[in-house]
């Protein structure tokens, strides 16, 4: 028996490592009645994948067939692949058994939809309920939602699970349509809708009654697909801020395509996936919900794209030279935070010990503080202001010719050849 | 100059303070009993741990310092890296001198150094946290070896033992041949005798349960099929699971 496990685990492992999301942090079950596992707080990451991705819950699919037929995903109806699924006591078992050898922070399980959405919904809630009740686990569960589920469902689901997701697939509705002609956007946004409503909730029943049940208590997120459809990172980051802001997302996750279909409405195989662009992402996203920016800062139609060769941050103090230098001595800890080479931290640190004396170059380097990208937009207790007038073209040019860009050895030559044309 | 010497224990080291404030010395260097090479040109003071001493000297700076800073202080011990015993000696002498808590003025070498060494003490436990991996035996004992660079068991057993509250466990730290105990009760420091054929616990293939092979074989083809070969990584990949924690993580042997 176990030979046919080896291969279904990896069929359905396979299939389900292109949901990016593996955080299991934010949640806060205690181990009660020396069960099982806990989850609170800071998250753990097992393992990593050669490709530098966390590896941090087991992560699989029930099932990989699927009724529907879309274009960019790996199940596809029309796909013609091995199809495995899992019984609901496998995933059980191997959720405990990896958990009890400290290999994973618990289970994210997602499923192609069989019958419909319902009675695949059914059973992914009725494992994390397994494991809730029979097995005393109180480890990490992702739940996927599946879209057009019920809301009793869906009500089930966030009493057993602590994070429930539902993917928007692609920045916008006309992209899904075209790609993803059987799923609808509104059903991706009705059980998001429902559970942010029931989170909200729970949190004001919390207030007042003290064992109220855990609902979802590391939140919801979702994922989109990008550089499959033509849309611009100002649609992407619009969307993404529409979720955190209106929806409570705890995370929204930007997945580059992997180019796995010859359909000719989708990149080439063998198209390379797009990681800066997908990294740039990110780094707005870090933006937006740590270091005070608002979404019109970091793109605007007249700049629906972000910079490649520089980080968002970095794009958005040269065009703003005019905010520049800051005195790091007396600067407010938000206007620190937003200095190219300055993070959250050292930012933090400066404001706490500028108390006990006035910084210097030297105190700035071992803050641990990037000052060779710092050092052009701030003063602190030196007479050596580097800036000199530059203009942001030539601060551009310096930072960059002093860079190395840690994605060098995994560009192909045309990427090689745009990056050239930057720099 | 004063040399003072002490035995190498947290308890020796706290005792050091108090005798250095006692006799009312500035000018000190600290050496363990290990260290410690006949000093030409001074005088030298062995001092003998004691608990009481120890209490009090940590008793006073809990009044200057928080307690996450003293806990950064224990975690910084714990590095066990040369010569860190006298960077918190400077740190507990400028903790003294200053009527407000100095543990935030980074722009000082010895709360600077101190911080940065309790940073990295925690990354390695965070990593063990992680990079344990328990092999479950016969006698049902889950059981795990690791070589932390620093001495982190201490600061891990509260994580395992509220974890795995319903499995015996031990994780046995093979470079400073110790290991902490879980016996479904409480955690115990525990010294070990292993059998032959188990290279003083680093093989113990001999003592499995019937089903660990299976699922150290079911986590390597789940490690291998999560991988996304168009996005290989080499580099960030080695970065997050450094080369020498590999030797004892089944997916990477």
């Amino acid at each position: 028996m176990s030979d046919r496990i080896q291969e279904k685990l990896e069929i359905l492992a396979d299939a389900a490592k292109y949901d990016v999301s593996c955080s299991s942090s934010g949640s806060l079950r205690k181990n009660e009645n020396k069960g099982l596992g806990n989850s609170k707080g800071m998250g753990i990451c097992h393992a990593y994948t050669q490709d530098g991705r966390c590896v941090s819950l087991l992560k699989i699919l029930l099932t990989n067939v699927c009724i529907y037929d879309c274009a960019y995903c790996v199940s596809r109806r029309s796909n013609d692949i091995k199809r495995a699924a899992f019984t609901v006591q496998e995933v059980v078992d191997l959720t405990i058994n990896f958990y009890r050898r400290n290999y994973i922070e618990g289970l994210f399980l997602s499923s192609g939809i069989f019958k419909n959405a319902d009675y695949t919904m059914e059973r992914l809630v009725l494992i994390a309920k397994r494991l809730r009740t029979e097995q005393n686990f109180h480890g990490y569960i992702h739940l996927k939602t599946i879209p057009g589920a019920s809301e009793e469902l869906l009500k089930s689901a966030a009493l057993y699970a602590d994070r429930l997701s539902v993917n928007v697939e692609m920045p916008t509705e006309k992209s899904l349509h075209l790609l993803a002609p059987d799923k609808k956007r509104e059903d991706m946004i009705k059980p998001m809708l429902y559970l942010k409503n029931g989170i909200i909730e729970n949190r004001e029943e919390k207030k007042l009654f003290k064992k109220t049940p855990l609902f979802a208590p590391a939140g919801q997120s979702t994922q989109m697909v990008i550089g499959a459809t033509p849309e611009t990172d100002l649609e992407i980051l619009w969307m993404a801020n529409d979720f955190y802001k209106k929806m409570d997302l705890k995370r929204v996750y930007y997945s580059g395509y992997v180019p796995i279909s010859n359909d000719n409405r989708l990149p080439a195989i063998g198209t390379p996936v797009p990681m800066i662009r997908e990294n740039r992402l990110y780094q707005a996203d870090w933006l937006m919900r740590f270091y005070g920016f608002q979404v019109q800062e970091i793109v605007s139609p007249g700049q629906p794209l972000l910079d490649m060769d520089v980080d968002p941050k970095l794009a958005w103090a040269l065009r703003n030279m005019h905010l520049f230098p800051v005195n790091i001595n007396v600067a407010d800890l938000s206007v620190i935070m937003r200095v190219p080479g300055i993070g959250v931290q050292s930012a933090k640190k400066i404001v706490a010990s500028r108390r006990f004396s006035k910084l210097n170059w030297d105190h700035l380097k071992k803050l641990g503080i990037m000052v060779s990208r710092a050092r052009y937009f701030i003063t602190c207790d030196s007479h050596d202001f580097q800036r000199k007038d530059l203009s942001a073209i030539q601060v551009r040019q310096q930072i960059l010719a002093g860079a190395n860009t840690k994605y060098a050895p995994n560009f192909s030559p045309q990427l090689n050849l745009f990056l050239s044309c930057g720099q | 100059m004063w040399a003072v010497i002490y035995d190498g224990t947290f308890e020796g080291w706290l005792t050091a303070e108090f005798e250095l404030y006692e006799h009312g010395f500035t000018d000190v260097t600290i050496y363990t009993e290990k260290n410690y090479q006949n000093h030409l040109f001074g005088n030298e003071l062995p001092v003998v741990s004691n608990e009481h001493k120890a209490g009090r000297v940590w008793k006073g700076l809990s009044k200057k310092v928080s307690a996450n800073a003293l806990h950064q202080l224990y975690q910084t011990w714990l590095s066990e890296i040369p010569g860190i015993d006298n960077t918190m000696l400077r740190y507990v002498q400028y903790a003294f001198q200053s009527a407000s808590s100095i543990e935030t003025d980074h722009s000082h070498e010895a709360v600077n150094t101190v911080v940065q060494t309790a940073k990295k003490v925690h990354r390695e436990k965070h990593r063990m946290e992680a990079f344990v991996r328990f092999q479950l035996t016969k006698d049902l004992l889950f059981y795990a070896i690791v070589e932390p660079d620093f001495n982190v068991l201490p600061l891990i057993s509260r994580h395992f033992k509220s974890r795995y509250a319903d499995q015996r466990w031990m994780i046995y730290d093979g470079r400073r041949q110790f290991g902490i105990y879980y016996d479904l009760d409480k955690v115990d420091t525990v010294q070990i005798k292993f059998e032959e054929g188990t290279n003083n616990g680093k093989d113990i293939t001999s003592q499995y349960n019937d089903n660990e092979l299976m699922y150290q074989q079911l986590w390597k083809r789940y490690f291998g099929s999560v991988n996304i070969a168009s996005r290989k990584n080499t580099r960030l990949h080695i970065q997050h699971m450094p080369v020498r924690y590999w030797k004892y993580l089944p997916e990477k042997r």
